[in-house]
């Protein structure tokens, strides 16, 4: 009882605090000082067209390497805490193939699937997309690998590579922005090219693109790790 | 323009999914549900961050046809959220997968996905 009435009490203020918050709130009618420099100078600064790629990747990079060792706390977390205990062989229960036409349907779907991953964070820093979003699709390509074919293998030593060197490769880019450029993660490492093309703004194309790799690569050894843990 | 700004929706609709989540988290005793809680509460966040960076009459922030770098700064919503909300999505999923497993483990060792079984840790 009493535990109830600090519940309903909780939520009551919480309520209240909230209240207050929306009740006060103003629209803003023109953009913010830092954000009217980042609209402003953006593109012209870093030569990405999606201001949220250049804030994400450039301006606020550092937080952006903060986030993909989360994530990657976050997959070691789970593989840590799902691990195998020797090899209880999947296989050996034996599930029910799926059906002739979820098998084809996955197998003509899964190559576009990759594809258009791959398209959406080729292409961060030129339209919405970027390699968070690539990644998550890539994963989510894993998973309709895993939900068709219950007898396939994620290959976990080649998602391990692609994982630790995109990220190695991120830092590396990052250290080089020191040397060469303004700052850690500062994109002028090369040139910025032709303003709206595929490849321009620097190397912010090829930090999308190791953050694609990695964030797929992380997201997929997740979901394999709750697949492959279905026994008791 | 009369009337209540857009943006208010989104604020009022992400406060009221928070305290959703909230409740959701404090009273129920079943481990998936007050993940979910946590779930709902990390969606409101998120809606409350989108909308507190909208602009009146604002569009996406990215440069093109529609949106020509000149008259960029009168016409785009403040970037900045939205990248915050892009990292607070990331992180918000890799929480849920590990309190997942951390169910998953609960699950092996009690056989039950009440939360009550966990009294050890109980005050």
């Amino acid at each position: 009882m009493i535990r109830r009435l600090l519940i309903f009490v909780t939520l009551l203020l919480t309520a209240a605090i909230f209240a207050r918050l929306a009740l006060n709130y103003t629209e803003h009618t023109q953009l913010s000082k830092l954000a009217t420099h980042y609209a402003g100078q953006g593109p012209a600064e870093l030569g990405a067209p999606n201001l949220v790629t250049a804030v994400v990747v450039t301006y606020r990079g550092l937080d952006t390497l903060g986030e993909v060792t989360v994530l990657f706390i976050s997959a070691a977390g789970v593989g840590l805490m799902l691990r195998r205990r020797q090899q209880v062989a999947v296989e050996a229960e034996d599930k029910k193939p799926s059906s002739e036409i979820v098998v084809t349907a996955a197998q003509l779907l899964l190559p576009m699937v990759f594809l258009f991953g791959v398209y959406v964070f080729v292409n961060g820093h030129l339209s919405p997309g970027g390699g968070f979003q690539g990644g998550a699709i890539i994963a989510a390509g894993s998973l309709l690998l895993l939900l068709t074919l219950p007898g396939a293998e994620l290959r976990q030593r080649l998602i391990a590579v692609t994982e630790s060197l995109s990220g190695f490769g991120y830092v590396v880019i990052g250290v080089l922005g020191v040397i060469l450029a303004g700052g850690f993660l500062d994109n002028r490492i090369m040139s910025l090219g032709t303003y709206g093309t595929l490849f321009s703004a620097g190397a912010i194309p090829i930090i999308y693109t190791l953050v694609g790799l990695k964030v797929g690569a992380e997201l997929s050894a997740v979901l394999g790790r709750f697949r492959d843990t279905g026994e008791q | 323009m009369t009337g209540l700004p857009l943006s208010l929706f989104a604020l009022t609709t992400g406060l009221a999914l928070i305290l959703i989540g909230l409740f959701g988290m404090l009273t129920q005793k079943h481990i998936i549900r007050m993940i979910i809680g946590f779930s709902l509460m990390d969606t409101g966040v998120h809606l409350v961050m989108v909308a507190i960076g909208y602009v009146t009459g604002g569009t996406a922030p990215i440069i093109n046809d529609a949106v020509p770098a000149a008259d960029a700064v009168a016409r785009v919503v403040d970037p900045v959220p939205s990248a915050l909300v892009l990292t607070a999505i990331v992180i918000g999923l890799g929480v849920t997968a590990v309190m997942l497993a951390f169910a998953i483990r609960i699950y092996r060792a009690k056989k039950t996905l009440n939360i009550d079984a966990c009294s050890e840790s109980r005050w």
